[in-house]
């Protein structure tokens, strides 16, 4: 088993990883306006400082043998409340490790992107530091030791995500696009709470390390509920089915928001918490297999979407849906996927980042026109994009020795090893990938101009530039790098476990299929887009068309499940409230009024009247007095 | 003959002063009704020190009697006064109590 | 009259006084005339005066007499003098209910006194005054010490209590002068100022001869003055002859009277 090293040396300086850019932040937002010349440096600076820590880091742990590699540091005990106890405590293993510098360097370089990217928005100041905010949660999210911290930072990302899809407030489409997303992901939110719950009941204790140790010794069934209410919080983050109406409408929100949190991380923490709790999803096969089936259904709901999709982050956002449900499919493998997950997610945060900023870039270029059938031969026109998009694409379809092929044919492979069926529908969707992925760029970069009368497109100032460099140079070697150099099965190995099961055919085979069916779609994707001329207006499309328009009908599932019942009971509650509620209250108020009317007029003013009474009132009283003593 | 007989007759005194107070208009018979009220209450005081052997009763109604000459001095003081405004004497006459 | 038991002579005082007594009560309440009230309501205080006496308290006898009957009562008779003598209720009851519900209840209120204190008080012995008007040397020696004894407090308090009284009724009956008071002198001037009579009517009999209600009184000029006839019979022109003498006389008082006019008055 793994040993736990102390935080000695560099790990000391654990803490300080989540500490820069939550103190970026805090400056920031609560600094104000004083803040606004230098802020944005600032906020840039604090995760590069975090990104400089981490390759640090990376560096001493490789120095490590690879049975001690993981550092837990207590920074402060937090609750302790009788036998419940969660400390902040961080937790650095190989898996933190990448995830952390996953968020940093993209992180970084979306950072530095967005100081030109904003450079015209008079909020900008805020922007990095929800920015910050949001790097400094992922952190927390990746590093806690236990469920509660990890739930901290889950809430903190989602605050983030809420906060930047919601950036330009003063549109409606954003505010209501940040209010679903931040919903969708509170049913989410729920399962990791009853999750949690059912942990601490179950175990007793809510750190990784004792609750991973004991996985084993719990009945199946109760490690079966937490697995399936751990795979509705990963659903909710990670926008898969059942709950991933909200992504599409999250790209409402600035392109390097999209980039960073609707790419590269926050919707991997789905996969993170499904990765971690990979002792549970051992023990519990069914749950296993319900995030498999899940993985597939948004594989597939997520191409199709993006084939149909004009708008260009829309459609790169349903190419998110789908290459994070390739990894959730992949960890709900099990020990044989884990690790291509994983790695999977690492190529996926780099050449996915360097598409929504490279689409960023034509959208800066094209006077922020998001509709790619006003686009149209860009390749001469922005160059460096063009080439640095064309690297991002080339890594999506999985074309070697780009990095995606290299992730995405291990999970194809481990699919393989599982079941044919599934394998097969893996491939299938790799070639939807194709399809959809050459009709974006032949819409865009090639074919004729279709642009409108005042667009001027140039490429984007150095600023911009430099960030897409660079993931393009990891988009295309980042795969070799991780698998063959890095050795990503080995160091992700004494984390997630890793096995590995004979196929009935050679994995050569799997490779070859998988590409001949990537270059068909392409080819199909080509032929439509490029060759033939693409009509300005939207054509009516056939109905798979349509509905793929429509989100394949999600919102107006949500809607008639959720939203409906949700107000007629709202309405039927404000109805009983007016009129029962109220009603009864009135009608207290008009029965007292009447009775005092009637009961006014024995007022009459007459001395004689009440003297009556009053003999009367006596004549009661003696009555009582005698009878008790006859 | 039972001295218990004084307080009967007391108590039949009382009930016809109540009834006077109940029937009558004039605001000076309804306070005679009162006195003879509390002239009643006196023949009870005396008969019951005399049944009882000791005087306290008699100096009760002594008390009695004084205060009831207090109380005569300031109602009649008070129906004089309402008599001059009103020029009536009639005790329906001020109902200013009425809803 | 004094002992615990009732002898017959004490029997037949109370049957006498109390039938006498709320012979009164119900007199004062069923009197339309409030002088009546009044007066009925004296008999029976000096009715229920000479049942304290059979009762062996005499001193209250008499300050029931002297106080209660003499001085209240008096007060209510001058109040009445002030409101108006005069005045007398209508029976009829304006208060709809009032004079049925009244009769009832006060009718219900004896009887439950009557039940009440004939249940518990039929069997029990009296023991009378003897010792007690004995043991200080008389009746008004045992009130004095009881009085100045245990209930001194209350003695104080009531002549507190009194003092009370009179200075509220002087204050409430005070009617403050905004004017001069008018002299005599205007009363009169004001009587002759309107052109009415100044004085009083003639009575029959002024100068009369006669005290005969039809014949005319004489003036001292000789003249007859018809307002001393009653209206009634003047309007049947019943007048008698006044006799001739009896003219002449007048005439020779009024003139021998004119020097010593203004002694008489």
């Amino acid at each position: 088993m793994t040993e736990i090293i102390p935080a000695e040396g560099i790990f000391g300086l654990l803490w300080v990883l989540i500490a820069l850019p939550a103190a970026g932040a805090v400056i920031l937002l609560f600094g104000g306006r004083r803040t606004n010349s230098w802020g944005p440096y600032l906020g840039v600076l604090t995760v590069v400082g975090s990104a400089v820590l981490g390759v640090l880091m990376l560096l001493a742990m490789m120095d490590q043998p690879a049975e001690e590699r993981t550092v837990i540091q207590n920074v402060y005990d937090w609750v302790f409340v009788g036998s419940f106890q969660a400390s902040f405590a961080l937790q650095l293993d190989q898996l933190s490790m990448v995830f952390v510098l996953l968020i940093t360097i993209v992180g970084a370089l979306i950072h530095i992107y967005s100081l030109g990217y904003m450079s015209h928005d008079p909020d900008r100041r805020k922007f990095f530091g929800y920015l910050n905010l949001f790097v400094a949660a992922m952190l927390i999210l990746v590093l806690a030791n236990n469920y509660l911290l990890l739930y901290v930072g889950w809430e903190g990302v989602g605050l983030a995500s809420y906060l930047l899809i919601g950036f330009w407030q003063q549109k409606p489409t954003a505010a209501a696009a940040a209010k679903k997303a931040f919903i969708i992901n509170r049913v989410g939110d729920v399962g990791l709470s009853l999750a949690i719950m059912l942990i601490f009941v179950t175990f007793g204790s809510i750190t990784f390390q004792d609750v991973f140790g004991q996985a084993s010794e719990a009945s199946e069934g109760t490690l079966t509920a937490i697995g399936l209410l751990l795979l509705l919080a990963a659903a909710g983050k990670s926008a898969q089915f059942p709950l991933q109406a909200w992504l599409l409408d999250a790209m409402e929100g600035p392109t390097p928001v999209s980039a960073l949190i609707h790419a590269a991380t926050m919707v991997t923490a789905g996969v993170y918490l499904i990765a971690r709790s990979n002792a549970i999803y051992d023990a519990a096969a069914w749950a296993a297999t319900a995030v498999v089936v899940v993985g597939l259904i948004t594989i597939f709901m997520g191409a199709i979407i993006g084939s149909a999709k004009d708008d260009i982050k829309k459609s790169l956002a349903g190419s998110t849906m789908s290459q994070i449900g390739y990894m959730v499919f992949a960890a709900g493998l099990g020990p044989i996927g884990y690790v291509f997950a994983i790695f999977h997610l690492l190529t996926h945060g780099v050449f996915k980042a360097g598409l929504f900023l490279g689409a960023g870039s034509v959208m800066h270029g094209m006077n922020d026109n998001v509709n790619m059938r006003r686009y149209g031969a860009l390749k001469g026109v922005m160059v460096i994009t063009f080439i640095t998009f064309m690297a991002g694409y080339l890594a999506i379809i999985g074309i070697p020795p780009f990095s995606g092929f290299w992730s995405k044919d291990e999970i194809i492979h481990a699919a393989f090893e599982r079941n044919w069926v599934i394998g097969a529908a893996a491939i299938l969707a790799a070639g939807i990938t194709g399809f959809y992925m050459t009709r974006m760029i032949a819409m865009t970069f090639f074919g004729k101009k279709r642009w409108e009368d005042d667009a001027h497109p140039h490429e984007s100032p150095a600023v911009m530039t430099i960030p897409l460099i660079i993931l393009a140079i990891g988009s295309t070697f980042l795969g070799m790098a991780l698998l063959f150099w890095g050795n990503i099965e080995e160091w992700l190995e004494p984390v997630v476990g890793y096995e590995s099961v004979p196929t009935p055919l050679p994995t050569f085979f799997y490779i070859v299929v998988t590409l001949v069916v990537v270059i068909i779609g392409a080819i199909i994707g080509w032929v439509m887009y490029a060759r033939k001329d693409v009509p300005v207006e939207a054509p009516r499309g056939n109905a798979l068309t349509r509905a793929a328009r429509q989100d394949l009908y999600g919102d107006a599932v949500n809607d008639l499940l959720v939203v409906e019942p949700t107000y007629r009971t709202a309405q039927a509650l404000t109805t009983f409230d007016t009129k029962a509620v109220d009603g009864f209250v009135n009608w207290t108020a008009t029965f007292v009024g009447d009775l005092a009317r009637r009961l006014r007029r024995s007022q009459s003013g007459f001395a004689r009247s009440y003297a009556l009474s009053m003999v009367g009132g006596a004549l009661i009283v003696a009555l009582a007095l005698i009878l008790v003593r006859l | 003959m039972n001295p218990a007989n004084y307080v009967l007759l007391s108590a039949l005194l009382f009930s016809i002063g109540a009834i006077g107070v109940l029937v009558r208009r004039n605001a000076i018979i309804v306070f005679m009704s009162v006195e003879l009220m509390l002239n009643a209450a006196n023949l009870a005081f005396v008969a019951f020190a005399r049944m009882n052997g000791n005087l306290d009763g008699q100096v009760v109604a002594f008390f009695v009697m004084v205060v009831a000459a207090a109380e005569v001095v300031v109602g009649l003081a008070i129906i004089v006064t309402i008599f001059r405004t009103r020029r009536s004497a009639s005790i329906d006459e001020p109902n200013l109590l009425k809803y | 009259m004094t002992g615990g038991e009732v002898g017959t002579g004490e029997a037949i005082v109370f049957w006498v006084s109390g039938t006498l007594a709320v012979i009164g009560a119900l007199g004062m309440v069923i009197s339309r005339k409030a002088v009546h009230s009044a007066l009925f309501i004296a008999l029976t205080m000096v009715n229920l005066a000479i049942l304290y006496v059979a009762n062996a308290a005499p001193f209250l006898g008499m300050v029931q007499i002297i106080v209660y009957t003499g001085a209240v009562m008096m007060l209510f008779l001058f109040v009445l003098m002030v409101v108006g003598v005069d005045s007398s209720d209508s029976l009829i009851e304006t208060i709809k209910g009032q004079r049925v519900a009244g009769l009832l209840l006060g009718i219900g209120f004896s009887i439950l006194l009557v039940a009440g204190i004939g249940n518990g008080l039929m069997e029990t012995s009296s023991v009378g005054l003897d010792a007690a008007n004995a043991a200080q040397g008389g009746n008004v020696e045992g009130l004095a010490a009881l009085m100045f004894g245990p209930y001194l407090i209350a003695f104080e308090v009531t002549a507190a209590l009194l003092i009370t009284a009179a200075m509220g009724a002087m204050i409430l009956t005070h009617r403050e002068r905004w004017m001069p008071r008018r002299t005599q002198r205007e009363l009169s001037q004001e009587r002759f100022a309107s052109g009415g009579h100044p004085g009083q009517l003639p009575p029959p009999g002024v100068y009369a001869r006669h005290n005969a209600v039809d014949t005319p009184a004489l003036l001292p000029d000789g003249s007859t003055s018809d307002l001393s006839i009653p209206e009634p019979l003047r309007a049947r022109e019943d007048v008698r002859d006044v006799d001739q003498a009896d003219i002449e006389e007048v005439r020779q008082l009024s003139a021998g009277s004119s020097s010593t006019e203004g002694e008489d008055r």
